[in-house]
């Protein structure tokens, strides 16, 4: 009998293209996402030494980084270097053959929300893009991970990738989660027991029965903050809810292919007896409402929490890191959490702006109304999520409520656009970085689910969503 | 690429944990359709005030260290987004080394595609080099040796994988090596194919 093997490992060994002896190895990649910033000098790389892409027919192109989230962006984007790059974009996949969907699109949105959208993110593949937050397509079962620029141009002429196997981690949830704690605290909770360093070098397989119940989007949003713990990949093993989500989408199988597909998909699963270099046990009945306090997503808290008082650390380095922060947060240690009070409210991202985060958010808005001293937005991930919301009616519940309801794209995450945060707001968002000046320079970003996000949003402080909807 | 086998010079020391991408080059210089020029942005929001004026405290902005080629470093630098602007800047500014106790995944690879070695020592050699860096002592690295030399001539042994290891000292493309290999590629693709056709719509 063959060796058992992780997950990791069955993907890994189904791509090697070849191996040298010390483990350096030609991996394939089935899938390459492609955007507006990270590609331009990949494109520029390819024509200086007169290479094609390889397989056009592999890759998807798309804006969503730095185009404006404002109704009326048809017209044209105003900022010249936005336009540049986007532009760009265009010019290069029509010389080069790519799909893409450009503004006008309804698939447009942010990458990670239109990949399993469309149904090209699948089980077993290996998935790329140039853009860190590739992790989230692990939910599908798919090893999925950022690259940088010339590994975008790598996989363009090559479709291969040069690497060494990661080292496997396992992270188990078990148990039920408590009413309003979701995916997102699931995966904050992880990243403030293991830290952002915590997995560098692995790819972590997330387990367990809560992981098991999460639907599609809620396995996206932890797969996605795998990388915020340093692990460049998340996985969680394919299932019947891979399968009825897969089933129907425009790129993915069809037919008999589809009945093909699922019964190699069903391969893909961990065996049993495998080994894994570390493992982590959580308890998700322990996981309460998570939200940052600092300048790093391990920053984190329960919403009952306090700001932790940076003189009880003992390492120097850590210490001075959070002293620091709070000084940028603008926190006093001892802080109660609950009386920090915000400014705006971003709800969006490819952590948190799919179908079921938005029904979330209705859920809490509905009949309520946006705080007097709040800005809150709601940035849906994709045109097609948008249009589904419409359908539902939850546009309506949300500028009701007064949020301001706008069109896809990853919008304040990064703050690209003209979506920002002025020097010494405090944001409530569902994003997933809080580095300095990630959302602008000088603002104060505080990380959490969609439902306490919407929570904030209504009372104009960090809530416990439980206490609200009482 | 441009060939990295020895380098002396001073190391401008940056004695700060969890460096993040973001804080090495803010997003809003990644709207440039170019590999260069991104030097004059390097660590933007801690080098200078909103309205353009240079941190005197900032490290980089210190006589003994605006042409430092050499920089020391915290626990996991370079953590966050993929941009290899990250890298890119640093380039463009001069640095062509990075020493740390560990780097962030993602940032590591990419700056082994543009000719810097991020060298990792455990933290404690590392705290050492940082002290000779703030005194101003040279240190020189030696790739082929695979030492670091401090400012007192105590020498430090590193690790590094040695396929990076030939790519640096020889600057290789490895897109030009990669396809070479563009039999095997073939071969596995056709392999692929006839296993799970759905790939390949």
């Amino acid at each position: 009998m063959s060796k058992p093997r992780t997950m990791f490992e069955k993907i890994w060994d189904s791509h090697v293209v070849s191996r040298n002896d010390d483990g350096v190895s030609v991996i394939y990649i089935d899938r390459h996402l492609v955007h507006e910033v990270t590609s331009p000098q990949a494109f520029e790389g390819l024509r200086m030494a007169k290479r094609p892409v390889r397989r056009p027919d592999a890759t998807l192109a798309v804006v969503d980084h730095n185009v404006p989230t404002s109704h009326d962006r048809l017209k044209g984007i105003t900022d010249p270097e936005a336009k540049l790059q986007v532009d760009t974009l265009e010019k290069n996949v029509a010389q080069f053959g790519i799909e893409y969907f450009g503004m006008a699109d309804k698939r447009q949105g942010i990458v990670h929300v239109i990949g399993p959208e469309q149904g090209m993110t699948q089980p077993g593949m290996t998935i790329v893009c140039g853009d860190s937050h590739t992790s989230t397509h692990g939910a599908f079962g798919a090893l999925a991970f950022g690259i940088g620029t010339s590994e975008v141009e790598h996989v363009l002429a090559t479709q291969t990738l040069i690497q060494k196997p990661a080292k496997n981690m396992r992270v188990l949830v078990e148990g039920e989660l408590t009413p309003f704690t979701t995916a997102k605290d699931i995966i904050l909770a992880i990243i403030g027991k293991i830290g952002t360093a915590g997995g560098t070098g692995y790819v972590i397989e997330f387990a367990g029965s809560a992981i098991r119940s999460l639907s599609m989007e809620g396995r996206m949003t932890v797969c996605n903050m795998t990388i915020e713990g340093g692990a460049r990949a998340g996985l969680i093993a394919p299932d019947d809810t891979t399968f009825e989500d897969l089933r129907g989408r425009p790129m993915a199988p069809q037919g008999a292919d589809f009945d093909k597909a699922v019964a190699y998909w069903r391969t893909l699963v961990t065996d049993d007896g495998a080994v894994f270099d570390k493992e982590i046990r959580l308890d998700a009945k322990d996981i309460a409402p998570q939200v940052t306090w600092g300048t790093s997503p391990e920053t984190v808290a329960p919403i009952t929490g306090f700001v932790p008082d940076p003189a009880k650390i003992e390492d120097q380095g850590q210490r001075e890191f959070i002293t620091r922060a709070l000084d940028y947060m603008g926190l006093q240690a001892g802080q109660r959490l609950t009386d920090v009070s915000i400014d705006k409210v971003f709800i969006g991202s490819c952590t948190n702006s799919r179908i079921e985060d938005l029904r979330e958010v209705a859920k809490i808005a509905a009949g309520r109304k946006v705080a007097k001293t709040v800005y809150a937005m709601i940035v849906p991930g994709s045109g097609l999520v948008k249009e589904q919301a419409e359908k539902e009616g939850l546009d309506k519940i949300f500028i009701e409520a007064g949020f301001d309801w706008r069109e896809a794209g990853c919008s304040m995450c990064l703050a690209m656009n003209a979506d920002k945060l002025q020097p010494g707001e405090r944001c409530a968002s569902t994003s997933n970085r809080n580095f300095e000046g990630r959302q602008g320079r000088g603002g104060r970003t505080h990380l959490m689910s969609p439902a306490m996000a919407a929570a904030a949003a209504l009372t104009g402080r960090l809530t416990d969503v439980r206490e609200l909807v009482k | 690429m441009q060939k990295f086998d020895k380098l002396t010079g001073p190391a401008a020391p940056l004695n700060m944990v969890n460096v993040d991408t973001d804080a090495i080059i803010p997003k809003q210089f990644l709207k440039t359709i170019e590999r260069t020029g991104l030097g004059k942005f390097l660590f933007n929001d801690l080098r200078f005030t909103p309205d353009g004026a240079e941190k005197p405290d900032f490290v980089l902005n210190k006589p003994a260290y605006r042409h430092a080629q050499i920089l020391v470093a915290g626990e996991n630098f370079g953590c966050g987004s993929s941009r290899e602007h990250a890298p890119w800047s640093l380039l463009d500014f001069g640095i062509r080394c990075v020493i740390a106790p560990s780097y962030a995944d993602i940032f590591y690879n990419n700056c082994f595609k543009n000719g810097i070695l991020p060298l990792v020592l455990p933290k404690e050699q590392v705290e050492e080099l940082m002290k000779d860096a703030e005194a101003g002592l040279e240190l020189t690295i030696d790739l082929q040796k695979q030492t670091v030399t401090g400012g007192n001539r105590k020498e430090y042994k590193f690790d590094i994988d040695p396929f990076r290891k030939k790519c640096l000292l020889n600057g290789l493309d490895d897109i030009g090596l990669t396809l070479e290999k563009e039999k095997t590629i073939s071969t596995f693709e056709d392999a692929q194919k006839t296993k799970q056709p759905w790939l390949y719509g």
